[in-house]
């Protein structure tokens, strides 16, 4: 694995019974870019996303073959250590999922499970986090509210400052602004731009235009296939196989 | 003509549907209203403290004390709770977060068979079964001597008989949980066990008391199965080994019989009425803490 390359995959495939999700996906995933998973919907963008992080865990019926490396360790023979490795990547997903308590505690559970313990270590951690999201100014004094009672948008930022709060090396993010006004959507992509300086991001979307304007390096997925990857000069610019011309041209059947 | 029939049937219908939601409505408070007017009688001679507070229980002489079987009614019910709640929690949680989906589609049969069971039969199971097992086993093993027909014996069928209807409230409680949620949490790195605990759980919560309070309520009831094995005997019950007599198994032994007895039949409806008055009570203390928490910490 090159330095510069923070996720490897090598064949990987994903069965659920006799169908087959993904078909030996072969990519590298950079350090400190925005890596973006393009595609349309139902091509496994997803299923891929969670052989990152192994949340294929929860779903009994899926069978995953292949490796996933990240920093030389395979994730997907990494046992009981997994539960360690996924502190190493945030997920955001394509609804925000608040856990059932406050705002404060949100913040404050990955913390606690990373061992931090002291109270005012915690409050001055979850302080940090929230302004990191630019929720701080918003929910600073209803910190003890429900995280549910926040907007769509407000949740999203949580859940990304929750995210962050575990400090990870990677963001793993599915369709991440998909439920959300246009307003919010811009925020996420601006803060992504921004984080890259101090992670490394892999973006699932099946939005072409959020594609161009974010990414660094692009992986076009249909039906479970790896089509096309390389930067996004590269695969906007000039692509090279027929279906990513016709994806990206809209005559996409 | 066509067009007005149309007109006419979509307002008859209407019509019916407004009588019967009218008549479901209006069900519970007849109930109540009957069973006061039927109990008036005796609420009217009697102070009502003494009547839920007063030990003796002497029909023949004018004495209608309701208390042990009050007590009676709730030690089996409070222990049924405590030994079926347990383990429907745990199994929910096992069915809805650990095994496949396959497991749950056998489960679902095992479950309705015994929701279906008739209550006779495990008041019969009880006595064949049960009632042994007590006086010979579990009685000598406190050191205590037992007939077997006792608060335990009936606590014990009853944990039994509603255990099919918390678990399947939990089990669809436990699955409407977002798998969103659940993968949240391990992305942050809890353990399975820890996502149960702290996130399932408290997304649950008001799940799980709708699902407890609803078995509750359905054990206090129960009449039949707890009737055959809790011994019946008018007394305040001093340990679990101890028959006792609860208010429904009350109503079905006596009802029809020695209505002879002076203000008898409004003794049985008033115990009627604390039936229903405790039902609506654990109803409301339900919804209460549902609320509660959906406005405090959903």
């Amino acid at each position: 694995m090159k330095p510069t390359h923070k996720i490897h995959i090598e064949n990987l495939n994903v069965y659920a019974g006799k169908q087959q999700i993904l078909k030996d996906i072969n990519i590298e995933i950079p350090k400190n870019k925005i890596t973006v998973i393009l595609g349309p919907s139902g091509c496994g963008k997803t299923t891929l996303l969670k052989c990152m992080n192994r949340l294929t865990d929860l779903y009994p019926e899926l069978k995953v073959t292949g490796k996933v490396l990240i920093n030389d360790k395979n994730v997907l023979d990494a046992g009981e250590d997994i539960v360690k490795l996924r502190q190493y990547m945030g997920l955001l997903s394509q609804r925000p999922y608040p856990l059932p308590m406050n705002i404060y505690n949100n913040i404050a559970f990955g913390l606690k499970l990373k061992g931090v313990k002291r109270r005012r270590e915690l409050h001055k951690q979850v302080v940090h986090y929230l302004q990191q999201a630019n929720l701080w100014d918003e929910v600073k004094n209803r910190l003890r509210e429900p995280a549910s009672r926040l907007s769509i948008g407000q949740q999203q930022r949580l859940c990304l400052a929750r995210g962050l709060a575990v400090n990870p090396e990677i963001i793993l993010a599915d369709e991440p602004t998909s439920a959300l006004d246009p307003i919010s959507s811009q925020y996420i992509e601006e803060k992504f731009v921004e984080l890259k300086n101090d992670y490394t991001i892999v973006l699932v979307t099946h939005i072409l235009r959020q594609a161009r304007r974010i990414a660094d390096y692009v992986v076009f997925m249909y039906l479970g296939e790896v089509i096309e990857q390389g930067t996004v000069e590269e695969v906007f610019g000039n692509p090279k196989m027929e279906k990513t011309k016709q994806y990206l041209g809209g005559t996409f059947n | 003509m066509y067009l007005l029939n149309r007109i006419q049937r979509h307002r008859v219908n209407y019509t019916w549907m407004i009588v019967s939601l009218l008549l479901v409505a209006s069900l519970p408070f007849l109930l109540f209203l009957g069973l006061y007017l039927k109990s008036f009688l005796l609420i009217h001679d009697y102070h009502l403290g003494d009547l839920l507070f007063s030990k003796v229980w002497k029909p023949g002489s004018g004495k209608f004390g309701f208390y042990p079987f009050i007590v009676g009614s709730i030690w089996v019910t409070l222990l049924a709770m405590l030994i079926s709640a347990p383990i429907c929690l745990l199994t929910a949680i096992y069915v809805t977060q650990y095994t496949r989906k396959r497991f749950l589609r056998i489960m679902h049969p095992a479950i309705d068979i015994l929701a279906g069971i008739p209550s006779v039969v495990y008041g019969v199971w009880g006595i064949l079964v049960i009632v042994p097992f007590i006086s010979c086993f579990v009685g000598p093993l406190f050191g205590v001597q037992t007939l077997g027909y006792s608060i335990l014996a009936a606590a014990l069928v009853l944990s039994v008989m509603i255990i099919p209807f918390i678990l399947n409230i939990l089990i669809e409680v436990f699955r409407t949980i977002p798998v969103e949620l659940k993968e949240a949490s391990l992305s942050l790195g809890a353990t399975q066990w820890q996502t149960v605990k702290i996130v399932l759980i408290k997304k649950a919560l008001p799940g799980i008391i709708a699902a407890f309070g609803f078995g509750l309520a359905r054990a206090f009831g129960e009449t039949m199965a707890v009737l055959m094995v809790v011994g019946n005997v008018v007394k305040l019950p001093k340990s679990v080994f101890d028959p006792g007599y609860t208010l429904p198994a009350l109503i079905a032994n006596n009802y029809g019989e020695m209505l002879s007895i002076p203000r008898y039949e409004s003794a049985l409806m008033f115990a009627a009425l604390i039936l229903l008055a405790v039902s609506l009570f654990f109803n409301l203390v339900m919804h209460f803490f549902i609320d509660r928490y959906n406005k405090f910490s959903a």
